[in-house]
């Protein structure tokens, strides 16, 4: 193990949460500002590179397939939000889980009856194609420095707009207090479904980045959406800014655990079974981490109690 | 959910010498048509509908989704043997459902004819008079491909498969031929979608071939985040993760990949190209190797059909055993196990005008058969 091969190790892992801060910032947010426990935040990403997929297919315009996923996705958000979540604010939790975990079935056989059971192919742009040259003499993927680069930017994007815009201060005080603001005058049920479809669409805009260095299948949602869940509940429920600090916990604690845990048992056990006992353990590693983090801090690392 | 369909080729019948029995074979396919792997059920049941097409044969099917939950294809195990009273069940894509499924229908009597999914455990001890393999044992592909980089000189490999029981029997098939050094031996988590972390350790390690085994959607992942990584090893890997249903998602990455398989659309055997055309006529898309397994499946139980009736079970499986069809990947015999003897081909990733497919460039492994026969008394 060398330096270099750590710096992209680390390089990988910051990708990795990246990604998955663009999953658990909607997440996030609509659990925080409407109570909502929304399994079906992974079938939103799945419809973003679904649509990412079926526009690059058209078109050949990778801009226009990210700027499909992130319409497809807000659009089946606001049609999901109207249709079935509007009913589920004032029902326990439970509710929401069912009723959730029926869309992602619906969602599933319904993208499988459009697009059929094979996947689709959804490739890297050609500019972004290839590898670059990092100092050190470190070769990255483009794409995925444009990924951490996206990310990141999102992530500005999304604290400029809760700090510093009147909607954002609508959405900390639904955060804060629900029936204050609707007797206030601000139209809550517009505020949600506004919510909701921003959360959509960040899901919808994840799923296309991804797709294009991973398969775009039916039921691709589901493994990310538990990742999700597990960055959220580290980062505090309700929290951008935890959700952005789990992801990349995850992201890290994933990646390097895969890396370093078998060499780390390698050093003290035949290669076989140093193999098979990182693996095992690299695979748990983020449940630990959650497990840790919780045992400190309950409510999770920016959660309010 | 249910998707159940029914067959009846009674119109048929009259062609045939199927007709000569007043009963015609009632078949259960359980297969996976829904969820993640949902393509390799059907493309088995879509060739296999096409070889009773063909042949005609006086077969009742009733198709059911296994959802690829072992619990589900139990249960529907279950209610074909006992309310439809099924005589042949068929079509069982993984290996653990078939290892929930197989040992119980034929101790109730039922024949089994697997189109996909070989299990170390039917092969050898678990082995039955009454369960047949049509597709292959499940280190076949690894055998051939070990012996054939052992053959063309490579001399160090990475080995990468997912942290479950068939991951580790593909990568100990591949082991068990080879003969040069292993540099690494990676088993990453089953699902998983993002290969930086692995693809990093093959670009450092002094591999000459990266050989692999990730099905489904976990091989587009790796292959396309392989192509974009800069990194220049060639790849081999059983057929499994470089199939026609495959390919198109991952697209010109995987040009030129080696890949081992008993079965290529271009394979040039009586009858091939005749599926091929008529699968791409009935489907509108290119068969894959599971297509081709299903249509065998179906083949061979239509050429037992013909010979014997399905209530005499030993006559049955005397017309199971003489296998006596031509398979569209050549020559086709049972081994005393109830497995085949088949030659596995070597394959290339080539693209043809506009689509990307496989080329047969050589055989890997003539008349192959596995190891686990030895073990096995009927």
């Amino acid at each position: 193990m060398n330096l270099i091969l750590l710096i992209e190790q680390l390089l990988n892992g910051l990708q990795f949460g990246v990604m998955l801060f663009l999953m658990a910032a909607g997440l996030t947010l609509i659990f925080g500002v409407m109570g909502l426990i929304n399994l079906a935040h992974g079938s939103l990403y799945m419809v973003g590179a679904f649509a990412a997929a079926a526009v690059a297919a058209a078109t050949g315009s990778f801009t226009l397939a990210l700027i499909a996923s992130l319409a497809a996705a807000a659009l089946a958000g606001v049609i999901v939000e109207i249709v079935v979540i509007r009913r589920l604010y004032d029902r326990d939790h439970l509710d929401q889980v069912l009723a959730t975990f029926a869309l992602i079935l619906i969602f599933s056989e319904g993208t499988r009856w459009v697009f059929g059971s094979f996947p689709l192919y959804l490739d890297v742009p050609a500019a972004l194609s290839g590898a670059v040259a990092l100092p050190f003499g470190i070769n990255y993927p483009a794409y995925r420095l444009a990924i951490i680069g996206f990310g990141l930017l999102v992530a500005l994007a999304m604290y400029l707009l809760i700090t510093r815009t009147r909607i954002g201060m609508r959405i900390r005080a639904g955060e804060s207090d629900r029936e204050m603001i609707g007797a206030l005058g601000v139209n809550i049920s517009v505020l949600y479904t506004a919510v909701f479809a921003l959360g959509a669409a960040l899901a919808g805009f994840a799923g296309a980045l991804v797709g294009a260095i991973q398969s775009v299948q039916v039921g691709m949602g589901e493994p990310v959406l538990i990742l999700a869940f597990v960055t959220i509940v580290i980062g505090g429920i309700g929290s951008i800014r935890g959700a952005f600090v789990g992801a990349v916990l995850v992201g890290l604690t994933d990646t390097m655990g895969r890396v370093l845990l078998p060499v780390l048992f390698g050093t003290f056990m035949d290669p076989s079974s140093a193999t098979a006992v990182g693996a095992a353990l690299a695979s748990m590693s983020i449940y630990i981490l959650m497990a840790a983090v919780l045992l400190i801090k309950p409510t999770g690392l920016y959660g309010s109690a | 959910m249910k998707l159940k369909s029914l067959m009846l080729a009674a119109c048929a019948a009259a062609m045939t010498a199927g007709a000569a029995y007043a009963e015609g074979v009632k078949v259960g396919m359980i297969t996976t048509l829904s969820g993640g792997g949902a393509g390799l059920g059907i493309d088995v049941r879509d060739g296999f509908m096409l070889a009773m097409k063909k042949t005609g044969a006086d077969i009742e099917l009733i198709v059911e989704d296994d959802q690829r939950k072992p619990d589900v294809a139990v249960q529907l195990a279950d209610k074909l043997v006992q309310s439809e009273k099924v005589d042949v069940l068929t079509g069982i894509i993984w290996s653990n459902l078939a290892m929930a499924v197989v040992p119980a229908v034929t101790a109730q009597g039922k024949f089994y004819l697997s189109p996909n999914a070989g299990p170390s455990a039917l092969a050898g001890k678990g082995c039955h008079k009454n369960y047949f393999n049509v597709s292959w044992q499940n280190d076949a592909f690894n055998e051939a491909a070990g012996a054939w980089a052992s053959e063309n000189g490579i001399g160090k490999v990475f080995l990468m498969a997912p942290n479950y029981p068939a991951g580790k029997d593909m990568i100990a098939g591949f082991k068990r031929f080879y003969k040069g050094e292993v540099s690494d031996e990676v088993y990453t988590k089953l699902g998983q979608t993002d290969y930086a972390a692995e693809i990093a350790q093959i670009k450092a390690s002094d591999a000459d071939m990266i050989y692999y085994f990730l099905p489904g959607g976990m091989g587009i992942s790796f292959m396309k985040q392989y192509a974009g990584s800069g990194a220049e090893k060639p790849v081999m890997g059983p057929a499994f993760s470089f199939d026609q249903g495959i390919l198109g998602a991952i697209g010109e990455a995987a040009l030129g990949v080696k890949n081992t398989s008993h079965w290529s659309k271009d394979l040039d055997v009586p009858g091939n190209a005749e599926f091929v055309a008529a699968f791409q006529e009935e489907f509108g898309r290119l068969p894959s190797l599971y297509a081709a397994q299903g249509y065998d499946t179906g083949l061979l139980l239509a050429s037992a059909a013909a010979k014997a009736d399905v209530k005499d079970a030993d006559a049955f499986r005397a017309a199971l055993e003489a296998a006596d069809f031509q398979s569209v990947r050549g020559d086709f015999k049972f081994a005393p196990n109830h497995h085949p003897i088949h030659t596995i081909y070597m394959r290339e990733v080539v693209k043809e005008g506009d689509v990307v497919t496989n080329k047969v460039i050589g055989v890997a492994a003539k008349d192959h058969t596995d190891v686990y026969g030895a073990d096995c008394k009927m």
